[in-house]
């Protein structure tokens, strides 16, 4: 048996998500006494693949057809179930990102595997094998026995450490699979990349400025922005901005955006309503500037202001602009 | 064409979440229960789908009587009927058994449910379904539109950027905004869902893979420090020398 672990790469480079996913698996293969094996498909470079062995993993098979090289969850799904199968995998794991929650879903059926996604912490293996999620948009924690054979998990982003064992490389296999036009039924047109301005991408980043309905309308989203590129931030907006189109919608995070969980959220004139909470409650540290004392996002913050972000923010712009970078 | 919803029971969004004593399952009590919010979007799209291009709009649920409510709103916004699993909702393969079952039954051109439900976060079952008819899912997608009687094209959000999809029917797609405007059922609506059909069928046997054995919350926050703002610089520094996250 062995522990498999999927990774995503994003530019010829393994996207952090999927560090902390291999970190995860080789830690649970450490406690297995068994070995953690990674599955890359697409663009990823085979010095990045070897670097994988920092994070504890002894082989990646690497399946380099061109076709692959944009997501296609069929073809995508193929690949992984026979190298699972290859490798007797009885532990697959993946980052929770919406590649990763397709490709487990469809392998849970396929291997008649126990699926848990949205995973914050390492599986209890004395007994049952049991797993801790998160639920209730971040407002409560489940532990879940996975009572198949095959236990499939999907790691939160942001939740796992990625261990790094500097100078250890893992060896490349090449990997191919025999895939049918028919896997490539609902293969992308087209894809359309969100052009950050060189800046960090949201569902990626460590650092978050946020902006709400206190910055009275988008032409002071500049606060905002720089000092996101002072910090070396994204940006995001709450609901009420994306509704009036102030921000794009890909940038709302809440209940109904998207959920983030960066090491630093700072919200600027947002209250804090439970909905907007759901979306970034499992962040680090939050920090929160708002003219209303009475704002509840004070309750779940860490840092506060209590004041005018015309006035606060360009302090704090100056501030960064002074740290030793 | 016709088209199925799956749509799930959630606590309402501004729900306290808390557990029975022994921690082993949520606690109803006092909880108010809505139509998930991401199957909300599936629901209006259908709708309108079905108002320019003709068809049905078909409601299911996987859950015990107590999801009647939201199964009559559903219809109240205007689907024409509603199917109702008689089962309490085990696990995300257990929905999704349930779901194909139905499906296999009553050949759909599309089947449409939420990105993920707002109780469990799971963004499980669409691609399970998808898997157990053997017909593509596309998910999470935030624009459907059909191209002519036998495709349609989605917009799917990817991290950093999205993809345009072109599939044949049937499929499976999940929603998220801004795929439609969801309706507040009007007077009309409501008087008409109660005649509506709602079927009540009994689940196939399987079993779930996996077993909720305990809960728990977050640890409460210290509360929050504050910083005065003529001297909010300050913050920057604590951010990097006592919260060491810059």
């Amino acid at each position: 048996m062995s522990v498999l672990v999927f990774v995503e790469g994003l530019n010829g480079e393994i996207k952090k998500s999927s560090l902390e996913a291999a970190s995860y698996g080789s830690q649970v293969a450490q406690t297995l006494g068994t070995s953690a094996t990674a599955v890359a498909i697409g663009d990823i470079n085979e010095a990045s693949l070897a670097r994988l062995g920092e994070q504890g993993i002894s082989k990646v098979l690497y399946d380099a057809d061109d076709r692959l090289k944009q997501f296609v969850a069929d073809a995508y799904v193929k690949v992984i179930a026979k190298a699972a199968r290859q490798e007797d995998a009885k532990v697959l794991v993946f980052s929770y990102t919406n590649i990763g929650a397709a490709v487990g879903s469809k392998l849970a059926v396929r291997l008649n595997g126990s699926l848990a996604t949205n995973v914050t912490a390492l599986p209890k293996t004395d007994g049952e094998f049991t797993v801790t999620r998160s639920v209730f948009s971040g407002k409560a924690f489940a532990d879940v026995a996975l009572t198949s054979d095959v236990k499939i998990i999907g790691v939160k982003k942001n939740t796992i450490d990625v261990t790094s064992n500097a100078g250890t490389t893992a060896n490349i296999e090449k990997f191919s699979t025999e895939l049918a036009d028919a896997d490539f039924a609902a293969a992308p047109k087209e894809t359309v990349m969100q052009d950050t301005g060189g800046g960090v991408l949201l569902p990626e980043a460590e650092i978050v400025v946020s902006g709400g309905r206190g910055l009275k309308g988008p032409e002071n989203w500049h606060l905002v922005e720089d000092l996101a590129k002072e910090l070396g931030a994204a940006t995001a907006c709450s609901k009420p901005v994306s509704d009036m189109d102030w921000r794009p919608h890909h940038e709302h995070v809440g209940q109904t955006g998207i959920t983030i969980g960066p090491n630093l959220y700072i919200a600027i004139g947002i209250s804090g309503a439970i909905q907007h909470l759901a979306g970034v409650n499992s962040s680090k540290v939050i920090v929160v500037i708002n003219k209303d004392p009475e704002a509840p996002f004070f309750k779940a913050a860490d840092y506060g202001i209590v004041g005018d972000a015309f006035e606060v923010v360009p302090k704090l712009i100056e501030a960064a602009k002074a740290l030793d970078k | 064409m016709k088209i199925l919803v799956c749509i799930s029971n959630v606590p309402d969004t501004t729900s306290k979440i808390n557990f029975t004593a022994d921690n082993k399952a949520f606690d109803k009590n006092g909880v108010q229960y809505v139509i998930n919010p991401w199957d909300e979007y599936a629901l209006t799209r259908a709708i309108e789908l079905k108002e320019a291009k003709g068809g049905t709009v078909t409601v299911l649920n996987v859950g015990e009587a107590d999801t009647e409510p939201n199964i009559r709103k559903a219809l109240a916004i205007g689907a024409d009927d509603a199917i109702r699993v008689n089962a309490f909702p085990k696990d995300a393969f257990f929905v999704a058994q349930q779901i194909a079952a139905v499906a296999k039954e009553n050949n759909y051109d599309m089947i449409l449910m939420g990105k993920e439900s707002i109780d469990y976060n799971g963004s499980q079952v669409h691609n399970m379904v998808g898997e157990l008819l053997g017909i593509p899912s596309v998910v999470p997608a935030f624009k459907l539109d059909m191209v002519d009687d036998t495709t349609a094209r989605l917009e799917r959000e990817i991290e950093g950027g999205k993809e345009v999809i072109e599939v044949k029917l049937p499929f499976v797609a999940s929603s998220q905004q801004p795929m439609s405007e969801p309706r507040i059922p009007n007077m009309r609506g409501i008087m008409t869902a109660r005649t509506k059909p709602l079927k009540t069928v009994e689940p196939v046997a399987t079993e779930a893979k996996t077993e909720y054995v305990n809960y728990s919350k977050p640890e409460k926050k210290g509360g929050v420090k504050l910083i005065d703002p003529e001297n909010a610089g300050e913050l920057i520094t604590l951010l990097r020398n006592e919260a060491k996250v810059l």
